[in-house]
């Protein structure tokens, strides 16, 4: 594996982690050891072989479409960062 | 008092030896005394313990106290604990307090477990030293330079120096089994679904599993027959009944067939560490039991493709924590994207961010067939050769980890060394198959683990098989020299 420094760049951005530039080399060199890793991958047969997303086979039970939880906002939003008369603050998205 | 068991504290409550509130003041002084050296425990809530101790004692009077009525222990903090900070060892979740209880939760209240605090981890779970911790690592109580495994190593160290008599844990790859082997205490990982993961803060979702650990086989049955429960709240919880663990342990184990993989005896693994493991298998031959050589021959793939389908799960299940609603939020955003990025690069340690990435990578367009699609096809060759091995054998037997503790910062910078410690251990959870760790030996004075792998929903098979190996052996009841000191009797 040879990861790109931009390719880094790019990821940090897709995941919206902000990376501070003085560690960009090491962050580039550990994450190329692991993809070089998980690289072996690549040598197993594989053709035909289903993929497994789920150790049990399960599947999605559905339940009646009824009211099983009470409305807890004054709860859940005591613990928010920033709030105001029952919504989320964050910093201003259009100008 | 510290040094009875569960079942032996159940007995003494039962009897009237001592009070729930007796009991839970000895521990709670144990952890005042102790915990400064070991960092195994981050958050005490002494005045509830003390309040729900009375509760117990109440109950115990009246004669209708439930299975573990005054009995102290302590959760891993990754499980959400109502009005009590749930930081899942992370500068993302220190100001963290939940509104309700995980499901785990409930079942040890109702069980009227009394819970002493919090336990110390490796942030969101990844890592298998608990160096990872935004709290600071926790300290090996059999020698404070090395490290507890991870990443319930908070967990597994407290049982250890005896701060509790048993823990709550979770298992994504490892992370109940490379700790209990590190700390020479008893722990097992479920079938998975066998545990509700609700209000179990998510790492990787097909793969976490919630589970017990103590000093005893005997107290690990005791601990999941109340853990387990089927939980509509979890959609892949599975709709089983929950065994009493308990009642099957003194079975005789004569004729139990045990396969052992030539892989997990491979290059690598520690001379002292094969010589324990060896010698526990033959102390189980002489019980009756009989060794059957097998081979899992896709082994050497389960980390590869564990740190493709973690890392992927994990970053979709991270991606939650964005500083809107809850958690570490950055100051002074100059925008919405901005507020994003700084909050997650300064609430996330330097691990999780690895690990966001590389799944970031491994789902993004153009890779997924190459690295997702194909870590999921080995999984279901890992899987089948589970499924031809236990159409051979009971159970399946083998070191927890290549060697016992190492010192801190001894694996390097390279993130691929530390990966290779849970190498014996990953199958089990790709696969969803139940596995548990028990002390069988020591090397150069540190623990070393056994490791037990059943087929799906045997858990009351590998207490049984561990129960028995422990009532012909005397490595569980080992303690650290360290945790005599300083605290009472």
């Amino acid at each position: 594996m040879n990861i790109e420094r931009q390719e880094i760049e790019k990821l940090a951005t897709l995941a919206r982690i902000a990376i501070d530039e003085s560690t960009i080399a090491e962050v580039t060199e550990r994450l190329d050891s692991v993809l070089g890793l998980v690289d072996q991958l690549q040598a197993a047969e594989t053709s035909g072989v289903e993929a497994v997303s789920h150790p049990m086979q399960g599947t999605q039970r559905l339940r009646d479409d009824e009211v099983s939880e009470i409305n807890q906002r004054e709860a859940l939003q005591a613990i928010a960062p920033d709030t105001e008369e029952g919504l989320f603050l964050v910093p201003k998205v259009i100008e | 008092m510290y040094n009875l068991t569960v079942a032996e504290l159940v007995k003494g409550l039962q009897s009237k030896a001592f009070s729930s509130v007796e009991l839970t003041q000895h521990f709670l002084d144990r952890i005042a005394s102790l915990n400064p050296d070991y960092n195994a425990v981050i958050t005490v809530t002494a005045d509830q313990a003390l309040k729900a101790a009375a509760e117990a004692d109440k109950r115990l009077a009246a004669g209708n106290a439930p299975a573990l009525c005054g009995v102290p222990i302590l959760h891993k903090d990754i499980f959400c604990t109502n009005g009590v900070r749930t930081s899942c060892g992370s500068k993302m979740l220190d100001n963290f307090i939940p509104p309700y209880n995980a499901t785990v939760v409930e079942n040890f209240e109702q069980a009227g477990a009394v819970v002493l605090g919090k336990t110390n981890m490796d942030e969101f779970a990844m890592g298998s030293s608990n160096e990872t911790s935004f709290y600071g690592p926790v300290k090996n109580p059999w020698n404070t330079e090395h490290v507890p495994g991870g990443s319930s190593g908070g967990s597994a160290a407290a049982v250890a120096a005896r701060l509790a008599p048993g823990a709550t844990a979770t298992d994504t790859g490892g992370s109940i089994r490379q700790p209990a082997a590190l700390c020479g205490v008893s722990g097992i990982k479920p079938t998975y679904g066998r545990v509700s993961r609700w209000g179990m803060i998510a790492f990787a979702s097909s793969l976490d599993q919630g589970g017990p650990m103590a000093r005893t086989a005997e107290d690990c049955a005791i601990m999941l027959s109340c853990m387990a429960s089927y939980d509509e709240k979890d959609s892949t919880s599975v709709d089983q009944p929950v065994p009493d663990y308990s009642s099957t342990l003194n079975r005789p184990i004569k004729g139990l067939k045990i396969g052992v993989p030539k892989e997990y005896f491979s290059e690598g693994l520690h001379p002292g560490t094969e010589a324990a493991v060896r010698q526990a298998l033959a102390d189980l031959v002489a019980q009756g039991a009989e060794l059957v050589d097998i081979s899992l021959p896709n082994s050497a793939l389960s980390v590869p493709a564990y740190y493709v389908i973690a890392p992927a799960e994990a970053s979709a299940n991270l991606s939650r924590f964005d500083g809107v609603r809850y958690g570490y939020r950055c100051d002074e955003p100059k925008d919405l994207q901005d507020m994003y990025c700084r909050t997650r690069g300064e609430g996330f340690g330097e691990e999780v961010q690895r690990r966001i990435l590389i799944g970031t990578y491994c789902l993004s367009a153009g890779y997924y067939d190459a690295y997702y699609g194909k870590a999921q096809q080995v999984r279901q060759l890992i899987q089948q050769d589970f499924t031809r091995a236990f159409a051979q054998v009971d159970v399946i037997m083998g070191p927890t980890c290549p060697s016992p503790a190492f010192k801190f910062g001894s694996k390097g910078d390279d993130p691929v060394a530390m990966y290779l410690e849970d190498i014996y251990t990953i199958a089990t959870n790709l696969a969803g198959l139940p596995g548990m760790s028990i002390p069988c030996g020591m090397v150069e004075d540190k623990p070393v683990g056994l490791q037990i792998i059943g087929n799906y929903f045997d858990e009351a098979l590998m207490l049984n098989v561990a129960h028995q190996f422990q009532q012909a052996t005397d490595w569980h009841n080992l303690a650290p020299a360290s945790i005599q000191q300083g605290a009472a009797q």
